[in-house]
């Protein structure tokens, strides 16, 4: 599936996790840190993805 | 559907909505914040927690004014202003801008880079003397900030790490007026986690600044945050527990003690010393804009 990061925004491509949880997981990201989006809907952890999904990955950090 | 694991709950659109605009009302009503009548202004960047905090002050029916800083950081603060001005416009809200560079001769990166201050320490002081002067000015009783419960909780945890002691006498939802123009400063998303305000900005519709300042990268607050919310995983809740603890029990055995303060011989604003911290910044940055210059 395609993923969008931030800071700095990039895509990448990442194959393999059927669930928000694991590709958190595999990003080594918690899911505290970051709001996991597809199209205009918020995704919980236990949402199960598509190769064919583009997620975005929004960290919510910020500040200091 | 967005999970609240410290409150065991999920909450649709409509339900989350009206969850944050609770703990928002509940926070203004348990500190006693601010009452109706009183002129309201809010420090605006362009990031989630400012824009969410007026969309929800205006949903909760306060008029409330915003003030936008222009530090002078490249693409970052032209990006923050170009947001901010958008939701005022669609609003029909009033902001009023200040430029550091236009009203004070330098910006936050020339100041970090020709002092001894890191960035995050130039800026913090910078937005408290300027968001402050702003208020005092234009005649507003209350000055509003966006600080969050995990800005609440790193800071908190910052302090205690190094046992800041003043820090946490100082460490307070609400920081009362003081005399010679310091205006009451209030913090109503105390109760509403970073994540909350972003998927809050999100399903409102709100388009906010999502990259991080590049001047912020690595700070030591964003990593106590990332290590805040790495224990958070494991223990939901742990977050607001080591908060509010704080401010229901600990905070008891920091008494505020105000130092006396004094008019700053340049600016007239008041200060513990003789000079306020903002105008030695200001004096040694521009001077040596000048030097350099020369």
């Amino acid at each position: 599936m395609k993923v969008i990061m931030h800071q700095p925004r990039r895509e990448i491509e990442v194959s393999g996790p059927r669930s928000v949880k694991a590709l958190l997981n595999r990003l080594d990201l918690v899911s505290e840190s970051v709001l996991v989006i597809r199209g205009d809907e918020l995704l919980t952890d236990d949402v199960r993805l598509s190769p064919d999904d583009v997620i975005e990955v929004r960290p919510v950090i910020s500040g200091g | 559907m967005i999970s609240v694991r410290r409150h065991n709950a999920g909450f649709c659109r409509s339900h989350f909505i009206e969850h944050i605009h609770r703990q928002v009302a509940r926070t203004i009503s348990d500190h006693h914040m601010f009452d109706a009548g009183e002129r309201l202004v809010l420090g605006v960047s362009g990031g989630k927690d400012s824009l969410a905090l007026w969309e929800i002050l205006t949903q909760l029916g306060y008029r409330v004014d915003g003030v936008y800083l222009h530090l002078g950081i490249g693409e970052y603060s032209s990006d923050g202003l170009r947001l901010s001005r958008r939701f005022a416009s669609e609003r029909d809200l009033s902001l009023r801008v200040i430029d550091l560079g236009t009203e004070h001769g330098f910006s936050i990166p020339e100041a970090a880079r020709l002092t001894s201050r890191v960035a995050c320490s130039a800026c913090g002081l910078s937005k408290r003397y300027l968001l402050n002067e702003a208020a005092a000015e234009m005649g507003y009783d209350v000055l509003v900030v966006g600080h969050n419960l995990d800005d609440e909780a790193a800071v908190l945890l910052g302090n205690v790490l190094r046992w800041e002691v003043d820090y946490l006498a100082r460490q307070r939802p609400v920081l009362p007026t003081a005399d010679g123009g310091l205006v009451r400063k209030v913090k109503p998303l105390l109760r509403v986690a970073e994540r909350e305000t972003a998927a809050y900005a999100v399903l409102r519709g709100i388009q906010y600044e999502i990259e991080e300042c590049p001047m912020a990268a690595g700070n030591t607050i964003n990593r106590y945050k990332e290590w805040l919310n790495r224990l958070e995983e494991q223990s939901p809740g742990l977050k607001a527990q080591f908060l509010f603890g704080f401010l229901d029990r600990g905070a008891a055995y920091f008494p505020p003690d105000p130092p006396e303060l004094l008019a700053c011989g340049e600016c007239g604003r008041p200060t513990p010393g003789e000079t306020c911290s903002f105008c030695r910044l200001k004096k040694v940055t521009v001077l040596r804009i000048a030097r350099r210059s020369a």
